[in-house]
This record gives structure tokens, sequence and C-alpha cells, in this order.
């Protein structure tokens, strides 16, 4: 039995102490390069339609900021603008402490990755994509609270009192005239494809001989 | 003698016929019907081709409709104030306006850059107060009204835009006695009354005019004109209909002579010889005597009164509407240029050379009666309004065979009738070098009951022709207020108007984004009130001051989203200021009677429009309310010291 267990944290052990070959390292680089690239996109886009709005009214959502569409972000203030009818608080990019940590943790994990290509052991790919899956679920869970925050917490004194709502994560809704569509952007995906390639790294290096 | 009571008869019994042919349905059949409905049909959701820029006549506007719809889609304000926009209302559109409240629009022209119109631009005349105004086509709205125009009475012949917008051209329809302000009898007309020709100066980058110099002509009636371009480039005309210089009982005593001067000006060598310094100042103005300046006018007599005196898209061909006379007039500009170099004069008048008849007219197209206007569609085609007649004749421009010249009725190849007796009509682009075509308006100056009864005011009736053919079709009517003149026609693709003012170039220094820099502030008793205006609120919402107190109030819409216009309507104080997205707006009023007056948004803005209100609190003299808000002290950037402008 003792030795059972002895044999298995071995071969894990063996497992974790796997040396990365060169493609591993590369796909680990791309992973790395992925992240980076992300940062100069969305990650969500949030689209209102209404009869007054045919063109819709747009919310980009960045690591580091929120953007409206439209001429000089226009289209925030006014969904800022129609919500004060229903008394929810102003969306201001100021009250987003997450995006003050968000990009320093992109930072970190593309640091993690590159020290994953120095190293080059399986371990450190089985970090990576821990702490990566940990931070991804945390970052959906807390834009989830911010939208249930924003939706929850309508001024009392409003000119129309609706009963309170979580904006759609993700999907397709009507709320009253409008048509709320939210989805990932090229930001998000190119972060799967990040997750990705650090799965592939592990793969490709799945039966390399322990030195 | 004779053939003017001819032409009288002739206009009897056109009337009269006219008249016999009102309310008759149109006899088009089905399939035509149904094709025509589907030429000018603009599906809900989509978009016309083009603008049609209308003056509004006495109406002081401008009137903007789509095209191949025909629908009235805006109005311009201009000339008279317009509280549908505001306009008139607040201080700077108060201070355009000066002392008038109505002006005479009758000939638009939108800018041009190598006779091409460049979409920046669109000026428009006053006959009544001797303005011109320029409208930028960037937000459709009045940003200069120059004027009155000193020496210069009438201002009926423009406006002519010379073939990269360097000038505007004018010409006086009346003649009084000058300077302005000078009194003789009319009795003695010919010898003290003058008219004049101006040129005015147009900043090639800002748009903004100034009166750059004048031509002094004997007190003809200038009526109608245009501007040469390419051989005639550098020249313009117009016609005349009293060179007889009566004075009274014009209908009569100037229809005597069978021709009548028309003026051929180097509007090039009048700006040159003003820069030698050969004018002489009145009122302000460089005055060029035509008489000591060879080379800058020339007259030709054409028959008769004739109207207008319309340049071909070549610059080529110059046509005269003979009015008074069963044909059109046309000159050839290159023999023009010959009988002045050459000096093949008939006489002069006045020491203004008169170029011989024959040897620069091309021919007289017997187009019908009562020839107006003629416009070019850019293939060698021309079409004339015929106020008599109440058509539109298409004809065809020279160069002409052997076998039409001998009779030039063969050139004449198409009328149209129109619904009633058509004064303007325009083809679009017609005064370009390269006309769009396509589509033709007459704009008629008699609907005579042809829409539904309105009672006797009625409208005037425009009508939309496709020329695209060899034969003209009728395509679609529509009405409108009295009064368009002329028209221009613009691709709407040639254009992006902005649709609301961007916040960062809003430059007035009383405009203000949010709830800080707004308040009301009191000195003395002048009271300037900083305002925010935004669905669905004015911030503030009250106003107090006292009886007797200037007060000052500037709002700003400060949304920055299309379509979302705010008004602020006083009761009881005649104020009615309309600020556009990202506006700021100032009005100013003395106070002279106390209560309390509600002030609301008057262009409706949202779900909460109703509730967008506030109160202006007028206590007595000295008896401020204990409860009013105010601080003392001036705002910031001390508008007060902007009162009194």
């Amino acid at each position: 039995m003792r030795k059972k267990l002895s044999n298995l944290l071995g071969r894990e052990f063996r497992f974790l102490a796997r040396p990365l070959n060169l493609w591993s390292r590369l796909l680990l680089l791309a992973a790395a390069a992925t992240i980076v690239l992300s940062l100069f996109f969305p990650l969500w886009r949030m689209h209102l339609v209404a009869p007054q709005y045919s063109d819709g009214l747009d919310l980009f959502i960045s690591s580091y900021k929120i953007q409206g569409g439209g001429l000089h972000g226009q289209h925030l203030v006014e969904i800022n603008n129609l919500n004060h009818y229903i008394g929810m608080a102003p969306i201001l990019q100021a009250d987003f402490l997450e995006m003050r940590w968000m990009p320093f943790i992109f930072g970190l994990i593309t640091l993690l990755i590159l020290r994953s290509v120095v190293f080059g052991q399986m371990g450190n790919v089985v970090d990576l994509f821990v702490v990566y899956c940990y931070f991804g679920i945390f970052s959906i869970g807390s834009f989830w609270y911010r939208l249930y925050t924003y939706g929850h917490n309508l001024d009392p004194h409003a000119p129309m009192r609706i009963t309170p709502f979580t904006p759609l994560l993700l999907g397709t809704k009507q709320i009253a005239n409008f048509r709320e569509s939210s989805y990932p952007e090229l930001g998000a995906y190119l972060l799967c494809v990040s997750v990705l390639l650090i799965v592939l790294a592990g793969w490709f290096s799945r039966k390399e001989a322990t030195r | 003698m004779k053939t003017k009571s001819i032409y009288l008869i002739a206009f009897a019994i056109a009337a009269a016929t006219g008249l016999i042919s009102c309310g008759k349905q149109s006899s088009t059949n089905s399939a035509d019907r149904t094709a025509n409905a589907l030429a000018s049909y603009v599906a809900p959701g989509e978009k016309d081709e083009y603008y049609l820029f209308y003056s509004g006549g006495h109406s002081g506007q401008v009137f903007v409709a789509g095209i191949p719809s025909m629908r009235h889609i805006v109005t311009i304000p201009v000339f008279a104030p317009y509280p549908a926009t505001g306009y008139g209302f607040d201080e700077e559109s108060k201070k355009m306006l000066g002392d008038f409240t109505w002006g005479d629009m009758h000939h638009p022209a939108l800018s041009q850059t190598k006779s091409k119109y460049d979409g920046r631009w669109l000026f428009v005349n006053d006959n009544a107060n001797n303005r011109i105004a320029r409208i930028d086509l960037r937000d459709f709205k009045t940003h200069q009204i120059l004027g009155p125009i000193p020496n210069s009475i009438g201002n009926h012949g423009s406006s002519f835009i010379t073939e990269n917008s360097e000038y505007i051209l004018c010409a006086t329809r009346f003649s009084v006695p000058l300077p302005k302000g000078r009194v003789a009898d009319p009795k003695d007309y010919a010898k003290e009354f003058n008219g004049m020709v101006s040129g005015i100066k147009v900043d090639p980058k800002t748009g903004e005019m100034k009166v750059g110099w004048q031509i002094l002509t004997p007190p003809f009636d200038w009526d109608l004109g245009s501007t040469g371009k390419g051989p005639s480039s550098g020249w313009a005309f117009w016609t005349s209909y009293n060179t007889e210089m009566a004075h009274d009982v014009l209908e009569v005593n100037s229809s005597q002579k069978d021709r009548d001067l028309c003026a051929i000006v180097n509007w090039r060598a009048a700006e040159q010889a003003v820069a030698r310094g050969q004018a002489q100042v009145m009122d302000g103005v460089p005055i060029l005597d035509p008489a000591k300046t060879p080379g800058v006018m020339y007259f030709v007599a054409i028959g008769k009164s004739p109207h207008g005196m319309d340049v071909d898209p070549t610059g080529k061909w110059v046509v005269a509407g003979g009015k008074l006379q069963p044909a059109t007039t046309v000159l050839n500009f290159e023999k023009v240029q010959a009988a002045i170099n050459n000096k093949t004069f008939e006489g002069d008048f006045r020491g203004i050379p008169i170029l011989k008849y024959e040897a620069v007219v091309e021919g007289e197209v017997p187009v019908g009666l009562g020839p107006l206007h003629t416009q070019y569609d850019g293939k060698g085609f021309a079409y004339t309004s015929m106020f008599i007649d109440s058509n539109i004749t298409k004809w065809k421009l020279p160069p002409w065979t052997d076998e039409e010249k001998k009779d030039l009725n063969k050139v004449v190849l198409d009328k149209m009738p129109t619904h009633f007796s058509t004064g303007h009509l325009v083809v679009a682009g017609s005064d370009t070098a390269q006309p769009y075509g396509k589509w033709c308006v007459a704009m008629n100056k008699l609907s005579a009951g042809r829409h539904i009864n309105v009672g006797p005011s009625q409208p005037e009736s425009s009508q939309l022709i496709d020329i695209s053919g060899d034969k003209m079709k009728m395509v679609a009517e529509a009405y409108t207020e009295p009064e368009p003149h002329f028209a221009q026609i613009l691709k709407v693709s040639e254009i992006q108007p902005n649709e609301i003012y961007p916040k960062d170039e809003n430059k007035d220094p009383d405009a203000v984004w949010d709830k800080s820099g707004t308040g009301v502030w009191r000195n003395g008793n002048q009271v300037v009130a900083r305002l925010t205006a935004i669905r669905s609120r004015f911030t503030p919402d009250r106003i107090d001051a006292q009886v007797g107190d200037d007060l000052t109030v500037h709002v700003t819409n400060i949304e920055q989203t299309r379509d979302m216009i705010h008004g602020f309507g006083v009761i009881e104080q005649n104020i009615n200021m309309v600020m556009d997205p990202g506006e700021t707006k100032t009005f100013h009023i003395k106070l002279t009677k106390g209560g309390v007056f509600p002030f609301y948004c008057t262009n409706f803005c949202s779900a909460l429009h109703q509730e967008m209100q506030g109160y202006l609190v007028v206590s007595n003299a000295g008896q401020p309310l204990p409860g009013a808000v105010y601080q003392s002290g001036t705002p910031g950037v001390a508008p007060v010291a902007k009162l009194g402008q």
C-alpha cells in the first residue's frame, strides 16, 4: 500500500518534473504573446438596441477600461443618462477597482509563462494553468457581481420604478424597450486561445523522458 | 405697339385657359401612374438621393426638400424669426437679423470650386432689405447676414456665385438717388437715380462675406443673371427690363422698347481696376464708373424685357429668356469676346459700349410664350420655363446644322405642361460645369386649386420632371408655402453635416457642462444664469431676479446624442430658445413685470419632457424673496461684461 502510494507520487513527481520540449516552449511563448495582444482589444461588448437607437449603443469592456461606442465614447454617457431614469448609478470607470489590478495580473501571468519557458518543467505549466483558470473564473464572477450590483441598487426616488434585475452577462434579452446582447469580444477570444496554447504546451511534452 | 398688343392678348388667353384647365385630373394611364409612383417613391426608412434647397421667397427662409420624394424635410430660417428652431430669439440670431423681421429670398447659390459644387455653403439673397446670407452646410444654419449692402437697393439680381466662390455678384432691381438717404424727385429718375452691381468678396476659408467693390450703372431695373465659366470665366451677365428708365406705371412704360440692354460685366477686370485705385469711395465702398473704366462693362440689346440670363455648362452659350417675346436669345460668348476685341459696337449708353447684336447672337429660338429661365442637363439640351404657355420647353443648344439654323423651330424638341405658370425651374447642377441632369423641378407660381382646397391663401406648386429620356416625364408634384423662386439641387452623398455640436468644439465662454458650473449670479441689477439642459431637467431650475433687472440666461444643451434637442420657453416673456445637442444659446431681457414665470422645454425630448420645467421668480425691486437662490458677483468668466452688447 505504502509502496503503491509512493509509486503514484513518484510518477506524479516525475511527470511534474518532465522537461518541456522546444515545441512546448514555443507554444508558451505564443501564449504570452497572445495575452499581450489581447490587451489591445475589448474583452466584452454589451450592445443595446431600441427603436430610437436603431444603430445601437455599445459598451466595450477591456481589462483596464470601459469604453462607450460612438464619437468620444458618447454611448456610455447616453447609457448613463438613460439609466438615471430607473435610478441606476452611473457607470464610472473609477468605480471599477478590478480595472486597476487586472492589467497587473495579466503582466504577472505573462511573466509566469516566460518563467516556464526558461525553467521548462511540466510543473510550471500546471501552476500556470491553475492560476490562470482561477483568475479567469474570478474575473467573470467579479464582472457578474458588478452587473448584479448595478441592477439591484436602484435609487428608490427614480422617476421610473422597475424590479431590480441583473443585466445579462452572456446572451440576448429584452429589457423594456432595449434588446440587450452581451458577448465576448476579440480580447476574450485571444485569452481563450492563450489557455489552449498552454494546455497544448503541456500535451506536447507529456511523454518527454525525465532527466 | 402692335406686337405688344398681341403679346398682351396672348397673355390673357393663356391666363384664361390656364384657369379653365384648373382642377382637371391628370390623364396618365395606370401603367404610367405606377412607373411614376415608383420613380418618386422613397420607402419608409430609405433616403432621398438629392437635397433640394428652395428659396422661401418672402417667407425669408430656405426650405429643404428631398428628391425624388419632394417631401419637405426641414426649414432653415434666414431672414425671419422662426420659433420652431428658436431662431431670432437668442442674442446671436437676433443680432444677425438686426431690426428686420422679414426678407425676400430669391436665388440660392451653392458654393463652387472649379465650377462644381463643393458642398460648403449656400448663399441666399434678400431682395427686400439688400442682404446676403451664408448658410453653412455643416450644420444647415445661417452663420452670417451681410447688409443692408451700401448703395444697393433691391438686391434681386443675386446671389450669383463665381466659379471658385471668389465673389457673390449682385445687381439691383431698383434704383434710387445715391448715396442712400439722398432725396430726389422720381420724375428726375434718369438723371438722379442709379443702379449698382456689387461684388461681395467671400473668404475662401471661412466663407465670411464683405462688400468688395461696386459698379455704378444707369437706372435700368436689373433682373436676373449668372456667372461665366470656361471661355466666359471671369464674366457675369444680367438682363434688365427698364432701359426706358420709366419711373411710373412700369407695367406699360418699361415695356415700350423691343429690346432692353443687358449687362456683360468683366468682374475680374473690375477687381483689378479697384486694386489699381480707379474707384471712388461712396459710403465706404470703392465704386467704379464703368464709363471711365473701359473693359469692365458692356451692353447688348436683347428682346424683350428679358428675364433670366443663364450661362450653359460649357460657358460658351448665354441664353436670355424673352419674357415678352416668344423666343430665347442665344449669345455666343466667343463672338462676344471677338466683338469686344474688334470694337464691333452699335453705339454706347452713357459711355458704356453696346455690342452689335448681329455680331454676338447665335440665334433666337422660338420656344413659346413667356420664356423666363433656362437650365441645362450637360448633354447639350436646354430647358426653358414658359410662364405664359405654362410649360417647360426642351430645346437643343448650338451648334446647329444649316437646316436647323434656317428654321430654329426644328431645335425645339419637347414641351411638358406645368401647373401653372412656371417661374423658375432647376435642373440638378445646371449652373456647374458638370450637371447631374436626371431631374428638373418646375416651380410654378400658381397652383390655382390643383391641391385640396385650403381657402384663399394658396400654396405654390412644384413639379418633378424626369429629363433623363428624350421626352420629359412628369413624375410627382408637391406644394410649398410661399414662395420658392430659384432652387439648388445637391447630391446627398456630397456632404456630411454634423448631427450634433461636439462638446470640444463649443467655444462659448458661458457654456457649462456639469452642475458645478451652473448657477445664478447677481451683481447690482445684472443677473446672469448659466444652465444645463439634459433629459429631463434644467440645472438650476429656479432663477431668482427682481423687477428692473437685466437678466441674461445662458443655456447649454449638454446632450451629445443626435436629435436630443431642448427648448427653453419662458411664459409671457416672448422667449423661446432651442438648443441643439452641444449648443449654448443666450438671451437677454429687461424684467419689467413681477411674478413667477414658468420656463419649460419646448422641443419634445423624452418621456419626462413635460416635467422638464422650472421657474423664473421676479420679485419686486429691492425685495428678494427670503428663499432666493443666487450668488453675488459674477460667474467665472465674467459674462456680465457682455451685457448690453
